[in-house]
């Protein structure tokens, strides 16, 4: 198991203040940008993808919900709105441009190629099949060819876990009971063995 | 003809709104003085700058910040309004081989509206190094001296915190500490095991109300602003008294450029950037408190050259600048199969660790000299951007087991912080960069970095101990800091602990220090500095509670000798 130092940092004292502070304070910007899309959204009811073609998006959705599904416990990615959190700071940031929207298309290339259709349009055997491929490191070492489609689809689902896990679905469930008034910290509860 | 008018004079001028400065305007003004406050940052408005209570899906960036630009990095994370690492159009320099950061604040109240709120006393031995070990110098005056100032700042600010006589980290006047969370329990129960002391922290939030502010809510959010003001930040607690006095005005967007020495070899003016208008203005005052941040404040200094002056000022002793100190930190964690299994329960708290690790080997010879401190946290904390992205490659794939993994491991962390006494040396220490400059034509610093052997040695000590107490509670330490290359052991770079100070340092002589022990200038009589500049030594204690102690007592001397016509 590994675990960079900003992990460690994060849970900590100090840090985990005023990480957590800036993690969810965004700049004056970013609420701008709030307000921007709960107006669009308002106005249409559908978000309008900022960054990906209206194809690449729906792949977006469609791969987001594989790596966190909606299940008996919570629903998935698509519902936490992981897909807009992704398209808005893609369409922010170049080098997020380059990493997804050239993941993209590696994506539907290299299905092509293998299946003779874009991703979206293979069977839903074949879209397994290619997943379990890039869906694990160790993979790249017996075909390098895959090495590209392993970092992206790495990538994505970091950005997916966090806008999953960031949302209220995921919040409610992680169990996360906190971010409230109270009158007094009751301290740790009765746990055997703590 | 025309009349020329003669401008206002006030009686003090001080620079920076933060921890120092905005100590200095409540006690100066309240002590009868007319005060003027320069600030280099906008007001602050807590309505509008503070987000306190909003969850992250509230936001459609989940708090990444715009990009992604707080998802990555530290230096990201700490992106907050008018406070950061890299402020546009004010940069500095580190010299080629050294690596220095500086985390500044341009706003009302500067860096304690971000702060952890640990506020630490300094024990007697902090202030007589010298004299104990034989490195470094003693300062100009003693515990007893600050005591009484130590007080006065904690019963004014509130504090909580237990009483435990222990060597190494004075009591206080204390307010009840919250009761500790699962995580603290956990290390506590270890650290019983270890011998090693594991008590409250103390930390500047109050659990009881205190002068007209309420008590905490217990919403671990205090780093984000805090609406009903129950944490420490010199906006919302020093600079309202002085306002109420009436005497008090505060000049915004005020960025000083240089102090103005009269034919008498006094300051008389400060000249300062008005940002809004981008024009040069003047504020006359019978005596000056530079209080705008250690490295910032003696680099008003440095660009304050006159022929009376042609190193700078307050710089006959050529020390400014020099003996530059950060504290020596180094990181580790592991996972806890035991917090796995917690129920689910608000885990939230105070903003800042319940329990913490005093130094606890001061009675015994060490590998290095002098010694730190070790803050500690983890568990089942808001969940935020970043937070996910490691634990999903420690599993890959894709799916429900993915999800129910990320779920599992969910608050199973513990991290711990060493905070330890770096020596000055000298090559550590910032000067004026020769061609670079900041927006308004303001030289800047060039900073120059370079950690000594008994600083990696507590680095591994801190790295050997937090492993020992992880592995003792029943944890797997993950932490894996290599011996060798720029960073050995896990230390931190330079100014990364944002406990900088130390660049106008006080002392008893004027060929070796630039203050005495009031931070009054040996060689201007209207000048002090009051800030974390003056300080002598860099004790593992985080310094901010020092630094308004200091500034207290500074203000006191500097009302007595205005009273008797000295200033
Ligand atoms: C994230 C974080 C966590 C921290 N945690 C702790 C902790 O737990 N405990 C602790 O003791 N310390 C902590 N610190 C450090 C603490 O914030 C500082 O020690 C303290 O704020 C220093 O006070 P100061 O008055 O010297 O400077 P600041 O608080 O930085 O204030 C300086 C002010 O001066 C203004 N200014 C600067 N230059 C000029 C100029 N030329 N003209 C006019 N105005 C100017 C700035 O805008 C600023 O408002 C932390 C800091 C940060 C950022």
């Amino acid at each position: 198991m590994s675990i960079s130092r900003r992990d460690i940092l994060k849970s900590l004292t100090i840090t985990a203040v005023t990480g957590s502070v800036l993690r969810v304070i965004p700049l004056e910007a970013a609420e701008y940008a709030h307000r921007m899309v709960k107006a669009e959204k308002a106005d249409s009811q559908t978000y309008v993808p900022k960054f990906f073609s209206a194809h690449d998006y729906k792949t977006l959705q469609t791969l987001c919900q594989t790596i966190i599904p909606a299940d008996d416990e919570a629903k998935g990615a698509i519902e936490a709105g992981a897909p807009e959190f992704i398209d808005l700071i893609t369409s922010e940031n170049k080098d997020y441009q380059v990493a997804l929207g050239g993941g993209l298309m590696w994506l539907d290339n290299t299905c092509l190629d293998r299946y003779g259709k874009f991703y979206l349009e293979c069977a839903p055997a074949q879209q397994k099949e290619f997943l379990d491929l890039i869906a694990y490191t160790k993979n790249a070492k017996q075909d390098p060819s895959l090495g590209q489609g392993i970092e992206f689809f790495g990538f994505l689902r970091k950005l997916t876990a966090d806008g999953f896990f960031t949302s209220e679905i995921g919040i409610e469930y992680l169990g996360y009971i906190g971010n409230t008034f109270l009158k007094e910290f009751p301290g740790c509860p009765p746990v055997p063995g703590i | 003809m025309q009349v020329k008018r003669t401008p206002k004079t006030y009686d003090v001028c001080i620079i920076g709104s933060g921890a120092s400065g905005g100590t200095a305007a409540k006690v100066l003004s309240e002590g009868g003085l007319s005060v003027a406050l320069l600030e280099a940052g906008p007001p602050l408005v807590p309505e509008r700058d503070f987000k306190e209570h909003v969850w992250p899906y509230d936001l459609p960036h989940r708090g990444a910040g715009v990009g992604g630009a707080a998802r990555r990095g530290l230096e990201d994370e700490f992106l907050a309004p008018n406070g950061a690492w890299e402020i546009e159009g004010e940069p500095y320099v580190a010299a080629p081989g050294s690596k220095f950061r500086w985390f500044r604040s341009r706003i009302v109240g500067g860096r304690t509206n971000h702060w952890g709120r640990i506020a630490l006393r300094m024990a007697p031995v902090d202030f007589k190094v010298r004299s104990h070990d034989g490195m470094g110098d003693d300062w100009p005056l003693s515990y007893e001296d600050v005591a009484p100032y130590y007080d006065k700042v904690e019963s004014y600010i509130g504090v909580f915190g237990t009483k435990e006589n222990i060597p190494s980290a004075p009591d206080g006047i204390f307010l009840p500490p919250p009761k500790p969370r699962c995580t603290e329990t956990i290390i506590k129960k270890a650290c019983d095991k270890l011998n090693i002391i594991c008590v409250p922290s103390r930390l500047a939030i109050l659990t009881q109300p205190l002068n007209g502010r309420a008590a905490c809510h217990y919403c671990a959010q205090c780093g984000r602003g805090c609406k009903s003001a129950s944490n420490f930040s010199s906006s919302q607690v020093m600079i309202p008294p002085a306002e109420k006095t009436g005497r008090f005005t505060l000049i915004t967007g005020a960025m000083a450029r240089e102090l103005i020495v009269g034919k008498d070899g006094r300051v008389s003016a400060v000249s300062y950037v008005d940002k809004a208008t981008r024009t040069e203005q003047r504020i006359h005052a019978r005596a000056f408190v530079v209080a705008a941040s250690a490295c910032e404040s003696a680099r008003l200094l440095l660009n304050s050259r006159s022929t009376l002056f042609p190193d700078g000022l307050a710089n006959s002793s050529g020390v400014v600048g020099r003996n530059l100190m950060d504290t020596v930190g180094s990181d580790g964690g592991g996972y806890f199969e035991s917090l796995e299994k917690m129920p689910p329960h608000n885990h939230d708290g105070v903003g800042g660790m319940h329990m913490y690790l005093p130094w606890w080997k001061f009675d015994r010879k060490n590998e290095f000299l002098r010694g730190y401190h070790t803050e500690f946290g983890g568990g089942r904390g808001m969940p935020g951007v970043g937070d996910y992205d490691d634990l999903c490659d420690d599993f890959e794939g894709y799916g429900t087991s993915l999800k129910q993994e990320c779920k599992k491991k969910y608050g199973t962390w513990i991290g711990f912080a060493g905070r330890g006494e770096m020596i000055p040396n000298e090559n550590c220490y910032c000067e004026i960069d020769p061609s670079a400059m900041d927006q308004w034509g303001i030289p800047v610093l060039r900073f120059h970095w370079k950690w000594s052997d008994n600083e990696i040695k507590m680095a591994r000590d801190m790295q050997e101990t937090y492993k020992e107490i992880v592995e003792a509670a029943g944890g797997v330490y993950l932490t894996d800091h290599r011996s060798d290359g720029p960073n050995p052991y896990g230390i931190a770079d330079g100014g990364v602990i944002i406990h900088e100070v130390g660049t106008v340092r006080m002392g008893e002589h004027s060929a070796t220090s630039a203050l005495n022990q009031y931070c009054q200038a040996h060689d201007v009589k209207n000048l002090f500095v009051t800030d974390g500049a003056s300080f002598v030594t860099n004790a593992d204690k985080n310094p901010t509670l020092t630094i308004m102690a200091l500034t207290w007592r500074a203000s006191d001397y500097l009302l007595a000798e205005a009273k008797k016509g000295n200033i």
